[in-house]
């Protein structure tokens, strides 16, 4: 059997229009990507090993100074920024995998099974998510698929909601049910119907979230509940250098600070800039 | 039945199988750890009586050490919680997981007042002032919500702590209060009991420590209110009773405050909303500044792998989110009609 028919509304990607405030935003995440993926280039040391005296000022040799055990500050920044972005992929993968599918049959059949579901979903919605995030990172042990699982749980319900909202109003569209009269099956309907037409969404969920994930990252390795030691972590340096700061060596706090800083804002002025497109175009049609 | 009390009835009854999915999912969380808890708490070489004694701490085997199964111990975890019996703290004389939160509740409770207190002046303020003034102003709050929504709290705190504590010298770098000033215990929150009692050392100490962790907390949760003031107060520019006004020459002054009681709602229940950051803000803040309270208690019971503790605090604070939103969500009943529903 062959469909001819697609919906007119499949886009893959949605064409967003960026303001000034979301080039911004995506100036400072392409900033992180390019030291995440250049690292070995950029830094003359290894992040994990002792290369240089003590608690060592910036200098000439040592743009950002040394830690307690000298190693190389700009090193474990750079190297920092492929955990972060590594840890906040992956978990982002691993909630959509599992949000998305079960919104889309949690809305496309409702009823009781929809109803448990919901009901599960909006309990972990109402958890505090670090809180949560922290329970099962401290059950799951350190690690980076761990901590993405640990970081994963907690915004599947994001996903799921919203996957499932726009589910409940795409079944009721005349195509659906065109679909449905030329006698596609539910498999069918929900893969090459419903599933294009959340994409944006998805999106859009996507991009508010993220900044989200990049602040819970930072928080359980600030715990001590992401990555094992000597790799290079910038919410794990942090909380590293922080007995240091009374005696006033404080660039081992500054700067691991300021790139997650960096990073979250920049993924918020994109969220922001996202959200405020399809607003405008949802006023528009 | 009025529609209030329908309202009320029905909430209520909807927060018993949301506690019940919450504390199940604790349960099952704690349960997923990959091998042995016990030996990941006390080690491989730990000789077999403490690594019995442990098992029977934590609910996995019965007196006479035969393994309890799963369904049983799911059971047993909901009935002791239904008494208010969180287990035993693994290390520390053994105490009961209620009274050590009991005693790190009030530091938290403090600290999270305070943050609300520092958010909602700053945060109004400026909304207020962004959306009057419009244009460039309007955008420049705009922006502010939005860094500060995305800031990392320890970080900030730190940069306070090096800025106020380390250079300038001008205030505590952590802690409650200074050690010996403690006022007696009368509600548990310094600030109060040392007003209560007349204590004014007390209080001024209290006070000098609660600037930076208030003031860093209050920060990162200034931006929703200042975004929420700020569109509201844009809306109502735009309403006619305002347009009137202007048109009959009414001071601005004047006018503000006519605003404000109508950007009030919308403000109040970003309000509620931001409670379950509030504490999640407390955390991270108490660990950054030394703060003595359940954040600070719980990242030092997970360093020590003291998990009836870590698994009784978030317990616990799955349940007052949930009755902190059951609670906010009859107050909203009680003064907006158009909620119940």
């Amino acid at each position: 059997m062959m469909y001819t028919f697609r919906p007119i509304l499949v886009k893959l990607v949605p064409k967003v229009r960026l303001s000034i405030l979301g080039w911004a935003g995506a100036g400072m995440v392409a900033l992180t990507v390019f030291l995440a993926i250049f690292a070995p280039l950029l830094t003359p040391y290894d992040p994990t090993k002792a290369v240089g005296p003590s608690l060592q000022p910036p200098c000439w040799e040592y743009p950002l100074g040394t830690n307690k055990i000298g190693q190389d500050m700009w090193s474990r920044i750079v190297y920092g920024a492929r955990t972060i972005l590594i840890v906040v992929l992956l978990s982002t993968v691993i909630s959509m995998l599992i949000g998305v599918p079960l919104g889309l049959i949690s809305g496309y059949a409702g009823g009781l099974l929809d109803r448990i579901l919901s009901m599960i979903m909006d309990a972990i919605y109402a958890f505090p998510s670090l809180i949560l995030a922290i329970a099962m990172a401290a059950a799951l042990g350190p690690g980076i698929l761990n901590t993405a699982i640990s970081i994963a749980i907690v915004y599947v319900p994001t996903y799921f909601r919203m996957v499932r909202g726009q589910t409940l109003s795409i079944k009721e569209q005349l195509y659906v049910e065109a679909a449905r009269a030329i006698g596609a099956n539910h498999t069918a309907i929900l893969i090459s119907y419903i599933f294009p037409n959340v994409i944006s969404i998805i999106t859009v969920v996507f991009t508010l979230s993220v900044a989200d994930v990049v602040l819970t990252e930072a928080a359980l390795s600030f715990f001590g509940l992401s990555v094992p030691a000597p790799t290079p972590d910038w919410g794990f340096d942090l909380k590293a250098g922080h007995p240091y700061l009374l005696s006033g060596y404080w660039w081992l706090v500054t700067f691991p600070g300021l790139m997650i800083m960096i990073l979250a804002v920049g993924f918020t002025f994109i969220g922001e800039s996202v959200a405020e497109y399809f607003q405008a175009r949802e006023v528009r049609t | 039945m009025t529609s209030l009390k329908v309202f009320v009835i029905a909430r209520l009854l909807l927060v018993i199988p949301t506690i019940l999915l919450l504390v199940s999912l604790v349960f099952f969380i704690m349960r997923v750890m990959p091998g042995d808890p016990v030996i990941a708490i006390v080690g491989m070489k730990a000789p077999p009586e403490r690594i019995l004694e442990l098992r029977k701490a934590l609910g996995l085997v019965d007196e006479s050490g035969n393994p309890i199964p799963l369904p049983i111990q799911y059971f047993n975890y909901l009935a002791n919680l239904f008494r208010g019996d969180f287990g035993r703290s693994l290390i520390w004389g053994k105490r009961p997981v209620l009274v050590e939160i009991m005693e790190h509740l009030p530091a938290t409770i403090e600290l999270a007042m305070a943050g609300f207190l520092v958010s909602i002046i700053l945060g109004v303020t400026l909304g207020t002032i962004g959306g009057w003034k419009g244009g460039k102003m309007s955008s420049a709050v705009k922006i502010y919500s939005a860094i500060t929504y995305a800031l990392f709290i320890p970080w900030i705190g730190m940069m306070l702590q090096l800025l106020f504590a380390v250079w300038l010298k001008v205030l505590p770098v952590g802690g409650r209060i200074d050690p010996g000033l403690e006022p007696p215990m009368i509600t548990g929150l310094y600030l109060l009991d040392s007003i209560l009692t007349g204590r004014w050392d007390s209080f001024v100490s209290a006070l000098r420590h609660i600037i930076l962790p208030s003031l860093t907390l209050g920060l990162v949760i200034s931006g929703v209110f200042s975004r929420v003031a700020r569109t509201s107060v844009e809306e109502i520019m735009r309403q006619d009773f305002v347009i009137a006004a202007r048109a009959r020459g009414i001071p601005e002054h004047r006018l503000v405050v006519h605003i404000l009681r109508n950007a009030f709602i919308p403000i109040m229940t970003m309000m509620g909303l931001q409670l379950a950051l509030l504490m999640t803000g407390a955390i991270l803040t108490e660990t950054t500044f030394s703060w003595p309270g359940m954040g600070t208690s719980l990242f030092e019971r997970i360093e020590y792998r003291d998990y009836t503790t870590v698994q009784g605090t978030v317990v616990f604070f799955a349940i007052i989110i949930s009755v902190i939103n059951l609670v906010v969500d009859i107050l909203y009943a009680y003064i907006d009609p158009r909620i119940r529903y």
